[in-house]
């Protein structure tokens, strides 16, 4: 009874508290792939935003006249190296498409529009899978139907259904919102209506699982109402599985609204995105094949690099892999 | 097992009706008019009367179960009547494609034989090209090859095939002129010499379908490879002296074959829903050909027929990989 008891506060932490998203960014830093996917994406995005304003040739800019005949369908400038007869203009770097306007200025706009579909594609789907994937781990009434729900949009055809919706509402919306917007915001809706699935499910079984913890136990013994439990306890903890979903989810976007543009049911003919280049091109190819090559360049390299980073997003985010 | 499998065979049903339903009133919003490729010179009268002959103004609760009786019941008597040469449908209406006023199923029959040779021709040569690669890139785990294969299944990936198919087609058919970029669905195999012209022009499709599908596969493939490599039972078997080859080849793969399998099974439908762009592409006039030539021809029967028998596809072989993983693998249970 005399002898003093152990105490804890001589012993020093020997290192500051390091927060988790340190630890994810260390692990991230350390995937070779998804670093190099992240400059590459971010450098595409940078490219998309700013290289509208730098560049000096419009995008929409159609030459009349003798020009007209001058500079159309003049090919990019590398094309000299190896055909000396080909007409090339220095102005024009990747050359121009058979209304005489410049590809790299259409590339570059289009670029906005395809990552912007992406993005907000993506935004819509995850919102979407989140909320149907907390509502139907948290409140076991909605369980079931959310899941059958879940399941049937599973096996529903999409590709199929999303050609048939454009072809719905495309008119519809264009008359409401203007050509352009109708069919950003359909074609918006339609991805990310049809992509929430695999977001809901894995939300799903971490909130089922994040269920059973002490800590929302705790949370519940002191009252918690449902709302504030789902906003301050589970959502920050089913984060890093919905990062993950996001990456993969704009690849996805991306590549959807370039197949529907390809297959002649995406923007508006004179409005370009990546995959509308590509699809314009494709009657040409053998003549230009610059035209189908860029923009199907970009769309890929866009997709791997995001791809890349999901993948290193998962292996950081795993607490699991994290340290190794 | 069995108990299962009827089960689920049960519950699909509902799903099938519920999908056909959606799908129904989806297409009963479209703007189309079968009429609109009358000549004009038809009086109205007349119009207004063909469109009811072809039942178009009926509401959706006459016309779903008509179209369900018609797909279900009397579409199935005439194949019956088909294969075996009887009359047991009696010459009862069929589903009539607007666009070209013959039945949907008799064309679909046709266009069925060109999609399964590209499409099943490039997931068999996909599987086999896959799974090797898989068993070597996790057994040499971030080895050159592992680095080399993971970079290449990445790009696989990412490349959508409707650039990829364009690519093969600049190369090999307008730089090298080595295979001929459309796909001609006339041609007949009589002999060696017609048997090359297919082979050759089936290749660049099946390249480029195959290159999708071997990079989903084999990065399955590895993962469930690596999963099961570092498991006790290999310890085990490396322990009583088993030969390496015996413990990767017999042991590991067959244990790791088992999730493949169901995701070979659940990516059959997804094939034939991707193969609609690669069909488009080298102009092979298969279902997904068919299917877009129908929605930019307003061609509404088609179009929902091809789009219920892709629903069907999925359905089936979700059904399919569930049962096979039970079968496959004891430790799975049911019941």
């Amino acid at each position: 009874m005399t002898e003093t008891p152990i105490t804890m506060d001589k012993v020093e932490p020997t290192a500051p508290p390091r927060s988790q998203w340190a630890d994810v960014w260390d692990q991230f830093r350390h995937h070779r792939g998804a670093m190099w996917g992240a400059g590459v994406f971010l450098f595409i995005v940078f490219l998309v935003l700013f290289g509208p304003w730098i560049y000096w040739n419009d995008p929409q800019y159609v030459p009349t006249g003798r020009d007209f005949l001058n500079l159309r369908d003049t090919r990019p400038i590398y094309v000299a190296l190896f055909d000396s007869g080909a007409k090339t203009n220095w102005l024009h770097p990747l050359g121009t498409d058979n209304l005489g306007r410049d590809f790299l200025g259409r590339l570059l706009i289009g670029g906005r529009i395809s990552l912007a579909v992406g993005m907000a594609a993506m935004i819509l789907s995850v919102v979407l899978g989140t909320f149907i994937g907390v509502l139907a781990g948290y409140f076991r009434m909605l369980d079931g139907p959310l899941m059958r729900l879940t399941d049937l949009f599973l096996a529903l055809p999409l590709l199929p259904l999303l050609l048939v919706a454009v072809l719905l509402f495309r008119d519809k919306l264009s008359g409401m919102f203007g050509p352009e917007g109708g069919t950003f915001i359909l074609i918006v809706t339609l991805v990310g209506v049809t992509s929430w699935m695999q977001t809901a499910r894995i939300v799903r079984g971490d909130v089922l699982a994040l269920k059973e913890r002490e800590f929302i136990l705790a949370a519940r013994s002191i009252g918690t109402t449902p709302s504030k439990m789902i906003a301050r306890h589970l959502l920050p903890n089913v984060m890093s599985p919905i990062m993950v979903s996001a990456t993969l989810g704009i690849a996805t976007a991306i590549i959807t609204e370039s197949a529907l543009s390809f297959l002649g049911f995406g923007f508006p003919p004179d409005f370009p995105t990546w995959g509308k280049l590509l699809f314009d091109a494709v009657d040409r190819m053998q003549l230009y094949p610059e035209r189908v090559i860029w923009p199907g360049i970009l769309i890929s390299l866009t997709v791997l690099s995001v791809n890349y980073v999901g993948d290193g997003l998962r292996d950081a985010l795993d607490p699991r892999i994290r340290g190794r | 097992m069995l108990t299962y499998t009827i089960r689920r065979l049960i519950l699909s049903v509902p799903t099938l009706l519920f999908i056909s339903l959606v799908i129904f009133l989806l297409l009963k919003l479209a703007p189309g008019d079968p009429m609109a490729s009358q000549p004009l010179t038809v009086p109205p009268e007349v119009r207004e009367k063909m469109r009811i002959a072809l039942g178009v103004g009926q509401p959706w609760y006459i016309a779903f179960p008509k179209w369900l009786y018609q797909f279900f019941v009397v579409e199935p008597l005439y194949l019956f009547d088909a294969m075996l040469g009887t009359d047991w449908a009696g010459g009862q209406q069929r589903v009539i494609s607007w666009q070209t006023r013959s039945p949907v199923m008799d064309i679909v029959m046709q266009r069925i034989p060109q999609t399964l040779w590209v499409v099943g021709v490039a997931y068999v040569v996909a599987i086999l090209i896959a799974i090797p690669i898989g068993i070597y890139s996790a057994y040499r785990q971030y080895s050159w090859f592992d680095n080399a294969g993971t970079f290449v299944t990445m790009v696989g990936f990412s490349v959508p095939p409707f650039f990829s198919g364009v690519l093969v087609i600049v190369i090999f058919s307008v730089w090298l002129g080595w295979f001929p970029s459309i796909y001609d669905t006339t041609h007949k195999v009589t002999d060696w010499a017609s048997f090359k012209v297919q082979l050759q022009q089936m290749v660049m499709p099946v390249m480029v379908l195959a290159l999708q599908i071997t990079s989903q596969l084999s990065r399955f493939m590895r993962a469930s490879m690596l999963d099961n490599l570092n498991q006790d039972y290999v310890r085990t078997a490396r322990a009583k002296g088993l030969g390496e080859k015996t413990v990767v080849l017999v042991h590991v793969l067959r244990n790791s074959l088992i999730p493949v399998v169901t995701v070979i099974a659940l990516g059959v439908p997804s094939i034939f829903g991707g193969a609609i762009i690669t069909e488009q592409v080298f102009k092979v006039n298969g279902i997904g050909q068919l299917l877009i030539t129908a929605i930019q021809a307003n061609d509404l029967p088609m179009v929902q027929t091809l789009t219920f028998i892709f629903a069907i596809l999925i359905v089936l072989f979700n059904l399919i990989a569930d049962v096979l993983y039970g079968l496959l693998d004891p430790r799975i249970r049911y019941d």
